[in-house]
């Protein structure tokens, strides 16, 4: 019997690597209590906005996603609504980042792209809750709740980021 | 001392500015006009302009809250008291026996209710548009 040598690249290693980062700051957000269900500071995300802005837009994304599904696995939450609420948030901010990367980056830091990330994120999630898990108006009672947790977890974040690519540049 | 200088330090504007530019003040700026905006349109009660009140299963009467009344009704039990003033609406007197009605006090709000089981009379808050009565998620 012969095995097959999967080959992997310099860059294969990088991404995993970076995942694991963000997997891990995940899992550590996924046992802090939140005072309502859905407020989360997001923190996996610095992981991916660093990333941004370190190798690229497609890093970045491969980071996000492998950090969606590993983390879902080693919560038990793959395939179940968490699952996807957390998949279409990350594809939704990926969206938002691929476009706000085109901004001036003499006038938009990373503040910027991790409010509209977060923006982008809360909105995907909320799009999923109204259209398949709450099919009801009454959701747009949160909508306001949780666009502020995303305006000062993503004003965070992205200050965090700013931090860790000035010091990483010094 | 020494403390309090770094931190001026850190406040300084032109060591900030590799963390906030202009644009981002900018984000930060429209986002919380946002989310601000966003509070003001989907959180705001409506003011109820009328009261509904339901004897049995039948509507018993309409009236607009703008008139200082009392309303007495003949229930099942007996007589209660309906006091409308001030925009606002109350069961004044019930003669039930828990008298969740009464402490219910003054209702103003579009989608309120008080609801007197025993007695069989109820008074909701009616608004130009139908609010929700309960929600969770």
């Amino acid at each position: 019997m012969k095995l097959t040598q999967i080959q992997t690249t310099a860059e294969d290693h990088r991404i995993a690597k970076l995942a694991a980062f963000a997997i891990a700051l995940h899992l550590v957000e996924a046992v802090i209590p939140s005072p309502l269900p859905g407020v989360k500071p997001g923190i996996a995300n610095i992981v991916t906005l660093y990333v941004l802005y370190q190798y690229g837009f497609a890093t970045a994304a491969w980071v996000s996603i492998l950090r969606v599904f590993a983390s879902s696995l080693l919560l038990g939450q793959f395939l179940s609504p968490t699952f996807v609420l957390s998949l279409t948030g990350a594809l939704l901010s990926l969206g938002m980042l691929w476009l706000a990367m085109r901004l001036p980056k003499k006038w938009f830091g990373p503040i910027s792209l991790s409010v509209f990330a977060a923006f982008a994120h809360i909105a995907g999630q909320l799009i999923v809750v109204r259209l398949w898990l709450i099919p009801h108006v009454g959701v747009v009672y949160l909508v306001p709740v949780f666009a502020l947790a995303a305006l000062i977890f993503g004003m965070i974040n992205g200050f965090i980021t700013a931090k860790l690519l000035k010091h990483k540049s010094a | 001392m020494l403390n309090l200088r770094r931190y001026l330090k850190a406040l300084n504007p032109k060591l900030m500015t590799p963390y906030l530019f202009v644009g981002d003040c900018l984000v930060l700026l429209a986002s919380t006009l946002l989310v601000g905006y966003l509070f003001q349109t989907l959180w705001t009660n409506e003011h109820a302009a009328k009261v509904q009140i339901r004897l049995g299963d039948k509507i018993y009467a309409s009236y607009s809250l703008n008139q200082q009344r009392e309303i007495h009704i003949h229930g099942k039990l007996g007589d209660a008291v309906i006091s409308i003033a001030q925009g606002k609406v109350r069961f004044a007197k019930s003669p039930c026996t828990m008298q969740y009605c009464v402490h219910q006090g003054w209702l103003s709000q579009a989608g309120q209710a008080a609801i007197c089981l025993p007695n069989q009379i109820s008074l909701e808050l009616i608004g130009a548009a139908q609010p929700y009565d309960t929600l969770n998620y």
